[in-house]
């Protein structure tokens, strides 16, 4: 069961057995008459965002990997949480304790990178005239 | 200079398609300079205690945000050690060296400043960019990506076009809307038909991003290329983004299972008025270095919508290709523009396809239109569907892939209808506004969608914001295809679902095979070391690459041309003595394996007309076969040594003729008739009368010809094959026979 990052992409044909829907279902049982399978779990869990950042750093890909681990962090975040977190990012629209808030949000939420990642957005906003008000 | 001296030439080449467009001296201010702009910073890169606090001229305090976030993301202090040791030229000069691996350079990018980038691309001529190009490509092999749209937004055309478009091998499909609140029935429509075409087409719907997500959650769309960058802070701004929400909202789309790559290219901070003075290249620089930073799998660059503005200053076309070249060479996935018309002239718009077209990259364009330009709707179709044809014959000329692959007429109209079926058993199941046989029948043969019925559009509207409100996902769409007994569609569309589960195709470059392998450059990389080596069209893709629906077997040109009964051999033929005769000597294969000239004229009728003519004027002809060669001139000369007036007509199957003279060398000749496809009837006739005045000793004019410069290039194979045809009947050393001619006019 060990994974080994550098051999086992694609991981939908290579390790199937590492991958399941967010509701559960192994990749290799995922069938469309199934009645179990519903839209809502069809799409990447954290655990296999994870799996594909390794892949990414593996591959010499280490700032495709720090998106894939944000991924990971979001995709268990309802839809609303992170078009908000993407509004409050975007120029002048958020004080600097805004984004603080939120950053505080996000690592309470299991989602430290993220976190880190509005917390060096505050910083450079503040200089650059980026931040609200 | 008087006022009334102009030139008639000029003139002329004024009211060409190319004199549309304007051209312009560089203007560095405004930021319309291609490359090493007067005002690009020098590179630089000032560490301190293990702290940048200087890039390409600039102290940490006057650093805008690009600069911070590609400080903070983007550079590698270990390797800018390395490359601070290496000259510009010595940088240059690995990436086109075959021994230098393309991980190493990837590597060495790592540690380079955006200045610094720009100012070592900027070394390559393009030849050597296309080198480069072909060596750093993140996919082993070239793709391509497909827009399909149509004005009415009508579904069946929609997915007609899609199942047409993946049916020829493009592997993403892009739609988009002239009214938002379609998208979802146009991502479903581009969905169900790409999938029909063949499965594992990537598809996106290019929308505001909000609706764009809603449609990736419910697994109608599974990539987005819609995230602009900019390298001006201003103008990235004005575009109400930062690098650090453009960052976040690819880690978002990622988290909802979709593949991103960014958008940049040069011109479009000078056409928003914020170049800050500075050249395109380097701004397109900092944009890919920004990209990369944020951790994109890829970008969309090569000045997409701005490319005309590029174009029109000198080196435009250069910079654009070292756009590509850069992207490629900072490991990121490249679509390579040439989707936005780039020009009015074709000849000038090709030449600056050739720069990504040769090299290939990982998708050639960043959108063909894949039906007429009419139905575009991104205000494009640099290339559509009326292109087809030159697109893949150039794949086959150079032995190139670019890909997009052939498709007979049968197989697309199949494929078409199918499409459009699909959707509307969708449309059906769902309770959606009607698709009706009529329209099904007219998406798949139509020209474009004015030929189609207008639907009812608030009906369809409310049909798409049902696929909001209900939740209606690609799930449920492969559920009622199954139903309906579109099994295989079904299939098709559940397997992209499957792939948003596995995440394979968020690694860069990647693409979807029909049996649902994800291969990008991870599991399938560039690892081109010269000859020999990385990605070559042959084999079976390059067999297939050949096969187009108009290249004919070249054995069948010409063949059942057999003729009877124009001409009767009646011996060997003797030389004349009538003074007054015209010998008109024709081809071994004439009126026996040929039967018409290249120009269809039939061997009989030439005969009799030209038997006509030097009956006109009073001379006598006599008809004979050379066997001993096909070359006119032989054929004429032997006519002539035979004839009693010491005249000839010499006549190759194909149709050409010449005037020859016993005393001439068999080279020379009285008159030369070399253009066979426009000689008519007629002028066989006049020949006829020519020969026969040279023969009766009288003062001729030459017969005038009609000068065809096109006349080679759309007959030469023909000629070829004529020729060869003639050629085989060839007997050496043969004597000439006396013919006679079948239904012969009164006298001969």
């Amino acid at each position: 069961m060990s994974f080994d990052p550098s051999r086992d992409y694609p991981l939908g044909t290579s390790r199937p057995d590492l991958i399941s829907t967010l509701g559960g279902i192994p990749l290799d049982e995922l069938e469309l008459h199934d009645d179990r399978v519903v839209a809502a779990e069809l799409r990447a869990t954290p655990e296999t965002l994870r799996l594909q950042a390794e892949v990414a750093r593996a591959a010499g890909r280490p700032q495709l990997a720090n998106n894939l681990l944000r991924a990971a962090e979001l995709a268990p975040l309802p839809d609303e949480t992170v078009l908000a977190v993407y509004t409050a990012l975007r120029p002048r629209r958020s004080t600097a304790a805004d984004l603080e808030a939120l950053a505080a949000q996000l690592e309470g939420r299991q989602a430290p990178e993220t976190a880190a990642f509005v917390r060096e957005a505050a910083q450079v906003y503040a200089e650059r005239g980026l931040l609200a008000g | 200079m008087p006022a009334e001296r102009r030139s008639e030439r000029f003139a002329a080449r004024k009211q060409r398609e190319l004199r549309r467009e304007l051209l312009i001296e560089p203007l560095a201010e405004l930021g319309l300079v291609a490359m090493n702009g007067p005002n690009d910073p020098e590179p630089s890169l000032v560490v301190e205690q293990g702290r940048v606090v200087e890039l390409d001229g600039r102290r940490e305090t006057d650093w805008d945000a690009l600069d911070h976030f590609v400080v903070r993301y983007g550079l590698d202090l270990e390797v800018a050690r390395e490359a601070a040791a290496l000259g510009d030229a010595e940088i240059a000069r690995m990436l086109v060296d075959v021994d230098v691996a393309r991980g190493q350079l990837v590597r060495l990018s790592r540690g380079l400043t955006p200045a610094r980038l720009a100012r070592v691309i900027a070394m390559l001529d393009p030849v050597e960019l296309m080198f480069a190009l072909k060596k750093l490509r993140a996919r082993r092999a070239p793709a391509n990506q497909a827009h399909v749209t149509n004005l009415k937004e009508n579904p069946a055309l929609l997915g007609a076009d899609a199942a047409e478009a993946a049916a020829r091998g493009f592997a993403e499909i892009e739609t988009t809307v002239g009214v938002s609140r379609y998208a979802p029935l146009n991502a479903i429509a581009i969905l169900v038909g790409s999938q029909t075409g063949r499965p594992g087409v990537l598809t996106q719907c290019a929308v505001e991003e909000r609706l764009n997500l809603r449609l990736a959650i419910q697994g109608l769309v599974t990539y987005a290329e819609t995230l602009s960058v900019y390298g001006t802070e201003p103008v990235f701004v004005d575009g109400d983004d930062t690098p650090w929400s453009k960052a976040f909202l690819a880690s978002a789309y990622a988290s909802r299972g979709v593949k991103v790559r960014f958008t940049s290219g040069g011109g479009s901070e000078a056409l928003m008025g914020e170049s800050e003075g500075k050249s395109m290249l380097y701004l397109e620089a900092r944009c890919l270095s920004v990209v990369r930073a944020a951790g994109s799998q890829g970008v969309q660059n090569g000045s997409i919508s701005c490319v005309a503005l590029v174009l029109a200053v000198p080196g435009g076309t250069r910079e654009i290709l070292a756009e590509n070249v850069l992207a490629a060479w900072l490991d990121l996935e490249v679509a390579s523009g040439n989707d936005a018309i780039s020009s009015h002239s074709a000849i000038r718009k090709t030449a600056k396809l050739m720069g990504q077209f040769l090299p290939g990259t990982d998708f050639v364009t960043s959108g063909y239109s894949a039906m007429p330009r009419y139905d575009n709707m991104f205000g494009g179709g640099n290339y559509d569907s009326d292109d087809l044809d030159e697109w893949l014959t150039i794949q086959r000329d150079w032995q190139v892939d670019a890909g997009i692959e052939p498709l007979n007429e049968p197989s697309a109209l199949a494929v078409r209808e199918r499409g459009a079926r699909a959707i509307q058993a969708v449309f059906d199941a769902f309770g959606f506004p009607e698709i009706t046989e009529e329209e099904v029948r007219l998406a798949t043969t139509c020209t474009d969608s004015r030929d189609l019925p207008d639907r009812d559009r608030a009906a369809d509207v409310i049909a798409a914001d049902r696929v909001l409100v209900e939740g209606i996902s690609a799930l449920d769409i492969a559920r009622v295809l199954e139903a309906r007994g579109f099994g295989d569609v079904a299939a098709a569309v559940f397997g992209m679902q499957r792939q948003r589960v596995a995440g394979d195709y968020l690694q860069t470059s990647a693409i979807v095979t029909p049996d649902g392998t994800v291969v990008s450059a991870v599991n399938d990389g560039n690892a081109y070391t010269g000859p020999g080596t990385g990605y070559r069209l042959e084999g079976e893709r390059w067999e297939r690459l050949q096969q187009l629906p108009y290249a004919i077997d070249a054995r069948l040109l010409g063949a059942a041309q057999g003729a009877t009964g124009t001409v009767e051999e009646l011996g060997v033929a003797l030389p004349g003595e009538r003074p007054d005769e015209v010998v008109i000597a024709v081809g071994p294969a004439f009126g026996a394996a040929l039967s018409e000239t290249i120009n269809g004229l039939g061997h009989h009728d030439v005969l009799a007309e030209l038997v006509e003519g030097v009956c006109e004027q009073g001379a006598a002809p006599r008809i004979v076969r050379v066997k001993r060669s096909s070359d006119v001139a032989f054929i004429g000369h032997d006519g002539a040594r035979l004839s009693g007036s010491g005249i000839s007509v010499g006549l190759q199957s194909k149709g050409t003729a010449l005037i020859h003279r016993a005393d001439l060398e068999p080279l020379d000749n009285l008159e030369l008739f070399g253009m066979a496809p426009s000689l008519t009837l007629e002028s066989y006739r006049q020949i006829g009368r020519n020969a026969a005045g040279y023969a009766l000793g009288r003062a001729v004019a030459p017969v005038p010809t009609v000068m065809d410069n096109f006349a080679r290039a759309k007959l030469i194979v023909r000629t070829t094959l004529l020729h060869a045809r003639e050629t085989a009947e060839v007997e050496r050393g043969a004597p000439p026979v006396e013919l006679a001619l079948a239904d012969a006019p009164v006298g001969v």
